[in-house]
């Protein structure tokens, strides 16, 4: 007779808490647990205590009081009556405003430094890894602090403009570059369709909009009728056309105009201004973030296998067809997740505007504020949440265009 | 019979010698023709290049070459050049020890954190460089303390203390160690803090006041020498610590996975300028009320955690690209996981990331400039502050900071070529 006798029990003894692996890794976590707890308490404790001991409590009620503090570069309605809530929120719209701006030209430093490494002229592909090691090299920081310099100790002041035995002019007559900041013309409509600025400018936008989906149009039917004929129609005329008519219709109707800065009593008047902090920040953030994308377009480009662009050849595509239709796509995979956390690192250390007197929400929420206010912890925590949501957005849109390009494989 | 010879005009014996070839396919004229000049968009390029450098060489060269170096003021200076171009590197050799010391570090003990820097090439000597006897890294292990004293002073029963701490755990874990890998780490801990705990009581109040070396306030470093602290203190504080973060993220424990990961998630979500605020302003409310924790120690702290997030991230690359097979391995020689991590996953894991801890490393000294902003007075605090502030030398920007990027650059520059070189050398793959 056979009998199935279980595995034997062995009744539970406290050291297989430690020696056996069942157990082992529940005993670790408890500790850990206990340990975090034991942390949280003496942090949390020393904290009730030393908000106690300094009469002080947590409370975010201090937001809506008046800010009491100016801010030069805005992009909302802001005054010193305002609310400290106003004054974060013009910081974040600064420091997003210069993160897009650095981001664009940092990737078009980047991407013309990379490709122009790889150039076969000798002088120009060492020109630029010359470029590549002193920008990465050196602290963002010293950049900055070097730009803003040349912003406002060589920058002409707006009264050396002046007269007739004037030592500085505008450049074309449009743009004045000053110690006070760049004046540039501001395009305004004299016979908007909206009474509103802000919404004649979201028709633009909406004309570009039509500009590209009839582009796209154009396109997918060149591609259908190459599918079926072989042969593909001319399209650089009609795309031409779709970009540039909606767009030069809008201006004429709507009546585009600049009003170019001139200059009145002690400074100029008119145009837009662009203060030397955004520019100092902006260009150095270009610059510097630029020798990096640089390094990964060069490195993406590099990954290609030599055989992808020879098999192209030999097929008997034309170098810009082996560009566009063979390299790139697949360099793009390689370049594209660094050159987002890049973008991600140019959005952290634009916080560096304080060194400058840029008002970003370092500046003001991290700076200002939390001088006056002496709220250090609310101020720092709401400006962490702020950097993390940031962070965790970017990192999203890279995971989603990663899932997006990866490599279809069965 | 007429020979071929005499009817024929010419006849070619043997073969005439070899013409050198074109002028313009050998030598210097080839390598310009090839490199420089191979088609119109190259030449036009290549004249353009020529045009920066001839602009950029032509603006800096008179002002390097004209250079001062001994006025006393910018005005002085200026009263020389005339009106000509040239620099003011004076404020250089007059603020050197500034620039160097920061302007509060007592004047007769240069030679102390001098010394300590001579010292750190030697520590770091064998670690660098695996050809050099293994003994000199118990000279590498020693430095840390003996730093700390050449440096700060006071008292040398403090380091000694930190060391006993040390050498208290290391007993520990060798004794409770052997046999199992976790009561021995918690053992060793427990040690050190015992050691620490009454040795600190044991040291006398007012130790410090007749020390051999005189005792300097840790507010009182400055300039380079407080970023070259900075960053060596905590590149090699956050290499153990990154370590562990990054093996932790890779637990199977979820309670230990989870804390690694919304640990290392939100400080790299973060700039390190809200670290160094929540070291000025904030950090000081979650120490116990009546404790006093130096701003540097503060510092010093959050650009460890900062930095120990991102060498935790580049080590999980190094974990991640390892093969399977590999830990396999271990789990089938029956080793446990101190033991197969410790002899087999991280001597490969480490070597993989070298790159990217070195990138880490360098990336943190260029980011010791911040604390900057938050009023200490590293080298671009003292430049921002007391140098250019003061009425000799305000307005000379572009040699300080000229200065400065050429520190950084060289150290940065060099710290980046030893890694190529050791990547090189690591190559054991045969390609």
């Amino acid at each position: 007779m056979t009998t199935l006798t279980d595995p034997p029990k062995a009744s539970f003894r406290l050291s297989m808490l430690i020696y056996d692996t069942r157990y082992r890794s529940l005993t670790f976590q408890a500790i850990a647990a206990i340990m975090l707890a034991l942390c949280i308490w003496f942090l949390g404790n020393n904290l009730i205590q030393n908000l106690r001991a300094a009469g002080l409590n947590i409370s975010y009620g201090f937001l809506g009081d008046p800010a009491g503090y100016d801010i030069n570069q805005r992009l909302v309605e802001y005054d010193s009556q305002s609310s400290h809530a106003k004054a974060a929120l013009v910081g974040i719209l600064n420091t997003l405003l210069v993160a897009v701006l650095a981001c664009i030209t940092a990737t078009v430093f980047g991407v013309i430094a990379g490709v122009l490494r790889l150039s076969n002229n000798w002088l120009v592909s060492k020109l630029m890894a010359v470029y590549v090691e002193i920008f990465r090299n050196i602290p963002v920081l010293i950049w900055i602090i070097i730009i803003f310099t040349i912003m406002t100790a060589v920058m002409p002041a707006p009264r050396d403009f002046r007269g007739d035995d004037a030592t500085a002019g505008m450049v074309l007559d449009l743009f004045a570059f000053t110690n006070r900041g760049v004046y540039i013309p501001m395009p305004y409509f004299q016979n908007g369709i909206f009474a509103n600025a802000a919404m004649n400018w979201i028709l633009v936008l909406a004309g570009f909009v039509l500009s590209l989906v009839i582009t796209r149009q154009i396109t997918s039917r060149a591609n259908a009728k190459q599918e079926a004929t072989g042969v593909r129609p001319r399209t650089l005329l009609p795309i031409l056309a779709a970009w540039f008519v909606p767009f030069a219709v809008l201006m004429l109707v709507m009546g585009l105009t600049f009003e170019v800065p001139a200059l009145k009593g002690f400074n100029f008047k008119g145009g837009i201004k662009v203060g030397g902090p955004l520019i100092a920040l902006w260009f150095a953030l270009s610059i510097y973030t630029g020798a990096f994308i640089a390094e990964n377009v060069r490195a993406g480009i590099q990954a290609i296998n030599k055989g992808q662009t020879e098999a192209a050849a030999a097929l008997g595509l034309r170098s810009g067809r082996i560009m566009n239709l063979v390299v790139l796509p697949q360099a793009l995979r390689v370049i594209i997740p660094p050159l987002i956390s890049q973008f991600l690192n140019i959005t952290k250390n634009s916080s560096l505007a304080i060194a400058v007197g840029y008002a970003d929400i370092t500046a003001t929420l991290g700076g200002i504020t939390l001088n006056q206010t002496g709220r250090a912890i609310e101020c720092v925590l709401l400006l962490m949440l702020f950097y993390l949501t940031a962070s965790l957005l970017i990192s999203m849109a890279m995971n989603f265009y990663n899932a997006s390009v990866k490599l279809k494989e069965r | 019979m007429a020979t071929p010879k005499d009817s024929i005009a010419f006849v070619a014996e043997g073969t005439l010698p070899q013409l050198d070839p074109p002028a313009n396919s050998v030598g210097p004229v080839k390598w310009l023709r090839e490199n420089l000049f191979s088609t119109p968009a190259n030449t036009l390029l290549t004249v353009a290049s020529f045009y920066v450098i001839y602009m950029i060489l032509g603006q800096v060269l008179p002002w390097v070459m004209n250079g001062l170096w001994t006025t006393g003021s910018l005005s002085e200076c200026r009263e020389i050049l005339q009106g000509e171009t040239g620099a003011c590197f004076s404020v250089l050799t007059e603020r050197w020890h500034q620039l160097l010391y920061g302007f509060k570090y007592p004047a007769s003990e240069y030679w102390r954190p001098n010394l300590a820097v001579v010292l750190l090439l030697v520590a770091a000597a064998p670690v660098l460089f695996f050809d050099l006897p293994r003994k000199l890294l118990i000279f590498t292990a020693l430095y840390p303390f003996i730093a700390y004293w050449l440096i700060w002073g006071g008292t040398i029963l403090a380091p000694v203390v930190g060391l006993l701490g040390f050498v208290g755990a290391g007993l520990v874990f060798r004794t409770l160690g052997r046999d199992n890998f976790a009561l021995g780490f918690i053992g060793a801990i427990g040690a050190a803090l015992v050691v620490w705990y009454v040795g600190g009581a044991l040291i006398p109040e007012g130790a410090s006041d007749n020390a051999v070396l005189q005792a300097v306030p840790s507010r009182d470093l400055g300039g380079f020498m407080l970023n070259l602290m900075l960053g060596v203190t905590c590149v090699s504080l956050s290499l153990p610590l990154g370590i562990a973060l990054a093996l932790g993220r890779q637990s199977n424990m979820p309670l230990i996975k989870g804390i690694c990961v919304v640990f290392i998630e939100f400080v790299r979500g973060v700039p390190l300028i809200t670290l160094l605020f929540v070291a000025s302003v904030m950090l000081s409310y979650f120490f116990p009320p009546d404790s006093t924790v130096d701003l540097f120690l503060r510092v010093v702290i959050m650009i460890t955690l900062f930095s120990s997030a991102y060498i935790a991230e580049v080590i999980r690359g190094g974990l991640a690209a390892l093969p399977k097979g590999q830990y396999e391995a271990a789990d089938s020689l029956g080793l446990a996981y101190p033991e197969a991590m410790r002899l087999i996953i991280l001597p490969q894991a480490l070597k993989i990331s070298i790159p990217g801890i070195v990138n880490v490393a360098v990336g943190l000294f260029k980011d010791t400039t911040l604390v900057s902003v938050i009023s200490m007075f590293d080298l671009v605090g003292m430049i921002r502050g007391p140098i250019l502030a003061s009425t000799e030398w305000n307005g000379v920007y572009w040699e300080l900071l000229g200065f400065a990027a050429l520190l950084f650059f060289v150290v940065c520059y060099g710290i980046s070529q030893y890694s190529q070189w050791l990547e090189r050398r690591l190559a054991t793959d045969h390609r």
